[in-house]
């Protein structure tokens, strides 16, 4: 890799970086929930470059198709339908910043944790190694075969019988959900417009003539 | 990788799938009124995959069995031993289920097509020699029965039964998983033999919580003790074809997949899983025959039933040799003959307008307004209480024989114990029916499809079914020996 490929790939990375940060800040900066999804999507976005810029570009693709396309999505939909009360919103956040700050506070040390074992070694059990190299046939090519290709070889030769059922798991999900909601709605029928009905209506269905004597009320 | 005999030993599988595809375009396109054909198939396609299934068990060039899928799945006795079992019993509750439902707000297709995945997943499970199969053909089960559970929906009780088996089976299945995720970790394969050959000689403690949370997670979907709470209410909550279904196949498929999982991966440590199937086995028998003696509720008595008989038939899993997995098999076999029997004779208690009527109050006197089902009733019951000489006498013999052949005197004494506080409610339920005044409001007439069931049970039951048990033996022993080769 020349030298400059090299300085594009570094400018790249840390604006990509610099943006999922700030990005990241400004979805829970934002005041407007709708604005917080937006910011959401563009550090989806980011992140998807990230893992470009690392060659897990199938990765980077799920990013984009899946959370860029379909969960940003849906959580503008919930979002928008939401009624949010914003003055109380905010005297939530300040009353639960403690808390979330230790949460982050544990999350940050068990990463930490984790990266301290992780480099001291000894994680990986000797069977685990065996079994890497035993599955070298499809990992051997990495350097030649792209992520996709390599994804495509597992999902379609190696776990084709479980790729297949999963899929019939997501239509039983979908079967269920359809049992479970969908109605047939009589009254829905009813309050359709029956124009044949509304043609044949007359003035006389619908109205009646009084003429009451001054003083006098009329009978309904 | 997938050849063409890796097709054909998933072959029941492929064929129920492509059924319930069908089948649910089919019910889609021509509304409910087609509900009652979609259940006929539905029926013509299990049945189709249960004597596809016993070609490949009594084949005797698939003697040794085979792995298809490149070792995520395994055609062999045991397997298709069980599968027979399931896809008969998934295919009696689609016969008892129509009617039902019917007088309840309409039949919809939706329940044959969900059976029928489920018995994919059911198949898949029991075949499963991959812990990723295990997990997927467990969802694919889990999933449509909590659908199944909510079925009716418009009854509360049902969406509750639905919604407590949801998360409670969620939950069972975090713990499943996290138990797998940690033989991973510290194995490095998923596969049943990478996992087990990993596991050979001293078990570290990761391995050793695996293998807990492994069995809990399992020991929900049988509904053992001390995992069995969610049993009685959802039993109670769910349309009672439902209920026998779930008393009967996904029980079977998750039994097998535990035998399948204590044998084949944790063989080499039995003394780590043998003493938590040993302890769950026990609770079971002993909160499964005094849970049951205070319900008013025939169908929480029954749900109390099954965890006492699925104690047992951990019993025959714990002495974890060739007559005590062959014992577990007749006992499933025996067990689904009995529980369906009684679920559909609970199905036929109704009036003329179809109101189920389900307490103990509803069925004295039984006898003299209903003897042919009153008579029916007391062979299932007596049999569930193992009274000889009909077939539950047997099934439990076996399998005290397997436990005291192998050494286990203790446990089979306490299980007897048990036994005989459980025969009182058993014995309860004939009382009532036979001995007290008639209550006289069971007036509806059950159906044709009803009556067959609950005539095929019975006789399964009766001494008759003694007939069965040369050629249950010989499968049920071929099907133990291929597990225990494999292991």
């Amino acid at each position: 890799m020349g030298e400059d490929a090299f300085v594009i790939q570094l400018l790249s990375f840390y604006l990509f970086a610099f943006m999922v940060i700030a990005s990241a800040v400004m979805v829970i900066m934002a005041r407007n929930p709708v604005h917080s999804v937006l910011w959401l999507i563009l550090a989806f976005f980011n992140a998807a470059g990230l893992m470009v810029l690392l060659g897990a570009e199938f990765i980077a693709m799920l990013l984009v198709i899946v959370y860029v396309g379909a969960v940003a999505v849906l959580f503008l939909f919930v979002v928008m339908m939401l009624d949010i009360d914003f003055a109380e919103l905010r005297a939530g956040f300040v009353r639960n910043f403690p808390l979330g700050l230790l949460v982050a506070l544990i999350l940050f040390v068990e990463l930490f944790v984790g990266l301290v074992a992780y480099n001291a070694g000894g994680l990986v059990p000797d069977s685990a190694a065996a079994a890497a190299q035993a599955a070298g046939a499809i990992d051997a090519g990495g350097a030649s075969m792209s992520n996709i290709e390599a994804f495509g070889a597992l999902f379609y030769e190696r776990y084709l019988f479980l790729f297949e059922a999963a899929g019939l798991i997501l239509l039983v999900a979908m079967i269920g959900a359809i049992v479970l909601t969908h109605r047939r709605r009589p009254d829905a029928q009813r309050s359709q417009q029956d124009i044949g009905r509304q043609n044949r209506r007359r003035p006389g269905d619908a109205t009646v003539m009084k003429q009451p004597k001054v003083g006098e009320g009329v009978a309904l | 990788m997938a050849n063409f005999s890796s097709f054909y030993f998933t072959g029941a599988e492929i064929l129920l799938s492509l059924a319930g595809l069908v089948l649910l375009m089919l019910a889609a396109w021509s509304g409910d009124r087609s509900a009652r054909l979609v259940t006929a198939l539905a029926c013509a396609a299990l049945i189709g995959g249960a004597i596809f299934s016993y070609d490949l068990l009594t084949n005797p060039s698939y003697e040794l069995g085979g792995d298809a899928f490149g070792g995520l799945y395994r055609m062999d006795a045991f397997g298709s031993f069980a599968k027979i079992l399931v896809f008969l019993a998934s295919a009696a509750c689609l016969v008892i289920a129509p009617r039902y439902f019917e007088e309840r707000g309409g039949y919809r297709g939706e329940y044959p097509v969900l059976i029928l995945f489920n018995a994919v997943g059911m198949s898949m499970m029991v075949s499963a020699v991959d812990f990723i199969t295990l997990y997927i053909g467990l969802e694919m089960s889990s999933l449509s029965s909590y659908v199944l559970a909510a079925f009716l929906r418009s009854d509360q009780k049902s969406a509750e039964a639905g919604l407590k088996y949801f998360v409670l089976g969620a939950l069972a299945s975090g713990i499943l998983l996290y138990g797998i995720s940690l033989l991973y970790g510290f194995t490095g394969s998923t596969t049943f033999i990478g996992v087990g050959a990993a596991m050979a000689g001293d078990l570290s403690t990761g391995q050793l919580f695996g293998i807990v949370f492994v069995l809990a997670g399992l020991a929900f979907k049988i509904s053992a003790a001390p995992f069995h709470m969610w049993t009685p209410d959802v039993y109670e909550g769910a349309p009672t074809p439902v209920t026998a279904f779930f008393a009967t196949a996904p029980k079977v498929a998750a039994v097998a997949l535990t035998a399948r999982v204590a044998m084949e991966v944790f063989g080499s440590q039995s003394d780590a899983w043998r003493q938590i199937v040993m302890t769950a086995a026990l609770l079971s028998i002993v909160i499964g025959a005094l849970g049951a003696i205070g319900q008013e509720n025939l169908k929480r008595l029954l749900a109390y039933s099954s965890i006492n008989n699925v104690g047992f038939i951990l019993l025959g899993l714990v002495v974890a040799n060739e007559a005590g997995a062959a014992a577990m098999l007749v006992y499933l076999f025996i067990y689904v003959a009995m529980s369906l029997g009684s679920f559909v004779g609970l199905l036929m208690l109704r009036d003329t307008e179809g109101n189920l009527y389900e307490t103990f109050a509803d069925i004295s006197g039984l006898s003299t307004t209903r003897p042919l089902m009153a008579w029916c009733l007391l062979l299932l019951m007596f049999s569930l209480a193992g009274i000889p000489p009909l077939l539950g006498f047997w099934a439990k013999f076996v399998v005290f024989q397997a436990t005291v052949e192998a050494g286990l005197v203790a446990f089979g004494a306490i299980a007897i114990a048990a036994s005989v506080i459980g025969a009182f409610y058993y014995i309860k339920f004939v009382k009532v029916m036979f001995f007290d005044e008639p209550a006289g409001v069971v007036t509806g007439k059950g159906g044709r499809g009803h009556w067959a069931v609950l005539a095929i049970c019975t006789l399964i039951v009766s001494p008759l079914g003694y007939l069965l048990t040369p050629a249950l033996d010989v499968l049920a022993g071929k099907a133990a020996a291929a597990l225990l080769i494999a292991s």
